[in-house]
């Protein structure tokens, strides 16, 4: 009897706990930034990187600054483990909080949360990932593709290979994660192969068998693609790189999209990995100021995540950084434009259509040659930014390219067509108009 | 003392055959529907009652279907995810088809689709039993995935290649899509599981039932006593079928809004069956119990270190997490392997003589 009375209480005590964490209201001088990290799972290689740079670079500005215009950010991470399931539930438990923005670093969970942001007003930063054609301002108000989208990545890459050895009569393959994310981009390559007169040969490789591509590699060997792109993530990089050193695929024209070029993926691969290129936007290495602050403001003090220093100036390390780069720029022109200290969500969205972080701007802030110059806007919700390309030469990355601007004119019309698409079933949707 | 039945006398058969005789259990019941129909939506937040309750329903309504084929049909399914899936995908189309129509009528139609599957996969339960049956249910698993990839058409050939929830009315409001209320999606699906439980506990009582709980036993028995094993099985398959397509539609359209195939992937059809057996197999209020224990134990978890105010990473508690689950269910099964519906009986029959225990 008494332990029966003692597992009631237990379980009381447990069911209290879920009543009491209801929302609580945040003091005055503080804004709340969710961060959807996945540092278990199958996907925490990447994950990990992503949700430091993501934190230390608000961190930094937090000691460094006092936050962004005399407002401290919090940001308070909620493990996803990259399960669609668990996403909508770490939105439903911060979305209470005064969540400003919500970057779900996951094609699932963002294609869920879409339809979400209108209603609750908390915009949606798919930062380079998510629906493509959610570029279209004009009809996705909520959600923001910044940089740039998988469409204008793989026009980027496209071009890239047309200016070193062409394209017209090669072969293209595509090997790519068989979801939702690795199928995104097939029907723009699909329409440009037809434009431009090439041809594709698509290999999908099924999340179970992520290490293990030995059949589709030897399909590869049969079809002798011209140049390879990749659309991978997590442990299918580093898979794909070794088998195709092991059938002696060139790997200067292995060419991968910027979730298929970190250190994580390439570091175990090593010396067999060189010559692999990868599509990447957000700069490599430390040798930024702003990186360099990070360091001493947030990562000496043991105020991040990361396992070691080195890790600092990670591929992804950079990325889950710009990340906070652009929220950070959208919550000042937020600001500028209300005159509030503290904004909302939906503040923020008007601040993610204003902002301009141009060179000079750039300079400014530290990350000179960081990334291409992108510029908010209404109509246009990717930015148009560029991509430029890397190679991996057995040790680390090096930036081989320039930035590369996506073909905008191809592109876009294709992106309209897709947001009409998938509007036309949802006859409630609101759109916006762009003055 | 508190479930003493001293002094109610039942004089007729249908009082004796109620479902719940006793009257203290019908207190209780109601006290239950008055907590979920009136208190959780007057008092519950958004959160609360979007990430709590209907999945918790939802997964029940699973749960009861993967337990009527094994629990109470003896048939080891590994496919129950898949099976969700074909409600989910069906419930897709039949709304492409009939924007019009009362969602919730296609949610019920869109499980008779998954009855069919469920049948033709069933059909080799006629001639193998047990692991190599659960072998043929995972070939089920695997070909619908398959299925739900490789044709595009089942989801409208969208670029994403996920079935998203398109806003739908009936009765005047809005009950799908993302303008819905969580309230009424809640309403909604608790009105569907509890008639759905009280319809397969009638089903379970009745003679269908028992020709499953016969063939469970004892198939040859069984048979020499005049049950089909065609029909028993067939219908077994065919009922389980139709819940867990039921419960997949309402998976996706009352509470993610947009699904990939991860949705319904094998890790799915095990955590049903690890609720079915952690709730009690062949125990109706134990699929309410093994959802709860499986899907709202981790979530108290996960919000405890913050009640407490304790600064814990959030995948420190993820890791603890998965630690404390996986331990509480060797714990549990340790105490009783019949689940924790047994538990509850259990503890009834103690409070019965409580607190003076005779025997």
């Amino acid at each position: 009897m008494k332990k029966l009375l003692m597992t009631g209480v237990a379980f009381a005590t447990l069911a209290g706990a879920t009543f009491t964490t209801a929302p609580v209201a945040l003091a005055e001088d503080t804004m709340f930034v969710p961060s959807l990290s996945y540092r278990t799972g199958p996907f925490a290689s990447g994950g990990t990187p992503l949700a430091n740079g993501f934190a230390d670079y608000f961190n930094m500005l937090n000691a460094r600054d006092g936050g962004i215009g005399g407002v401290k950010i919090v940001v308070e991470e909620c493990e996803t483990g990259y399960n669609a399931q668990k996403g909508v539930e770490c939105y439903e438990s911060t979305k209470g909080k005064g969540a400003l923005v919500y970057n779900p670093y996951s094609t699932g969970i963002t294609l869920q949360l879409i339809p979400k942001a209108p209603v609750d007003k908390i915009p949606v930063l798919s930062m380079g990932y998510g629906l493509s054609a959610a570029a279209i301002g004009e009809k996705f108000p909520w959600t923001f593709t910044y940089p740039t989208s998988y469409w204008s990545q793989l026009s980027s890459i496209l071009k890239y290979i047309d200016a070193n050895g062409g394209l017209k009569g090669k072969k293209v393959g595509f090997i790519y994660l068989d979801v939702g994310y690795g199928k995104e981009p097939i029907p723009l390559l699909e329409q440009l192969a037809k434009d431009q007169g090439f041809e594709v040969a698509k290999f999908p490789v099924g999340v179970k068998e992520m290490q293990n591509q030995g059949s589709q590699w030897l399909n590869v060997r049969k079809e002798r693609p011209d140049y390879m792109i990749m659309w991978g993530w997590g442990a299918m990089n580093a898979t794909a790189v070794k088998e195709a050193a092991k059938i002696k695929y060139p790997l200067d024209q292995f060419i991968g999209n910027w979730w298929a070029g970190a250190h994580a993926d390439l570091r175990s691969v090593g010396e067999a990995g060189k010559g692999y290129k990868a599509a990447n936007f957000s700069g490599v290495g430390t040798d930024f100021p702003a990186l360099q602050d990070v360091i001493k403001h947030v990562v000496d003090k043991g105020g991040s995540q990361v396992a070691s220093k080195d890790l600092v100036g990670d591929v992804l390390y950079n990325r889950g950084l710009f990340n906070s780069v652009l929220i950070a720029e959208g919550i000042r022109a937020a600001q500028e434009k209300t005159g509030k200290k503290v904004i909302t969500g939906a503040d923020l969205r008007d601040g993610f259509e204003l902002f301009d972080l141009s060179e000079a701007r750039l300079k400014e802030l530290g990350l000179e040659g960081f990334t291409a110059p992108i510029k908010g806007s209404c109509k246009d919700h990717e930015g148009a930014g560029s991509v430029f390309i890397q190679q991996w030469d057995g040790k680390d990355w090096v930036k081989i390219s320039d930035p590369i601007a996506p073909d905008t004119a191809v592109v876009r019309p294709l992106l309209e067509a897709a947001a009409e698409k998938y509007l036309s079933d949802k006859p409630e949707w609101k759109t916006q108009t762009c003055s | 003392m508190f479930y003493r039945e001293v002094g109610q006398f039942k004089t007729n058969y249908t009082a004796d055959s109620q479902v719940f005789p006793i009257l203290q259990d019908k207190v209780g019941i109601i006290a239950m529907l008055v907590i979920a129909y009136v208190i959780i939506p007057m008092a519950g937040n958004d959160f609360f009652i979007t990430t709590v309750m209907i999945p918790f329903l939802v997964f029940t309504l699973a749960t009861i279907g993967l337990n009527i084929l094994v629990g109470y049909t003896g048939q080891l399914s590994l496919g129950t995810g898949a099976f969700m899936g074909v409600g989910a995908y069906s419930c897709y189309k039949l709304t492409t088809f009939f924007p019009d129509v009362n969602i919730i009528i296609l949610v019920l139609l869109s499980g008779f689709f998954a009855a069919g599957v469920g049948i033709i996969f069933g059909l080799p339960s006629l001639r193998i039993k047990g692991f190599y049956l659960a072998v043929t249910t995972l070939a089920a698993q695997f070909f619908l995935e398959w299925a739900f990839i490789r044709i595009p058409w089942l989801y409208n050939y969208n670029d994403s290649g996920a079935i998203e929830v398109p806003q739908r009315e009936g009765f005047g409001v809005i009950l799908t899509g993302a303008a819905a209320q969580p309230v009424t999606r809640y309403l909604v699906v608790l009105s569907i599981v509890l008639v759905m439980t009280w319809i397969a506990s009638n089903i379970i009582r009745g003679r269908i039932g028992r020709s499953w709980m016969m063939i469970r036993d004892m198939d040859i028995a069984a048979e020499l006593m005049g049950v089909r094993p065609l029909y028993a099985k067939l219908s077994a398959f065919a009922v389980s079928s139709f819940y867990c397509g039921v419960a997949g539609a309402m998976f996706v359209f009352f509470w993610l809004g947009a699904a990939e195939v991860e949705s319904f992937d094998i890790n799915h059809s095990f955590l049903f069956l690890f609720m079915a057996i952690i709730g009690g197999l062949g125990s109706l209020i134990g699929c309410y119990m093994g959802a709860a224990f499986i899907w709202i134990l981790p979530i108290i978890i996960r919000a405890l270190p913050e009640a407490l105010g304790l600064d814990v990473n959030a995948a420190t508690v993820e890791h603890i997490n998965f630690m404390m689950i996986g331990g509480m269910i060797i714990f549990f099964l340790i105490v009783e392997p019949h689940g924790l519906a047994r538990l509850w009986q259990i503890a009834k029959e103690k409070l019965r003589t409580w607190p003076f225990p005779y025997s």
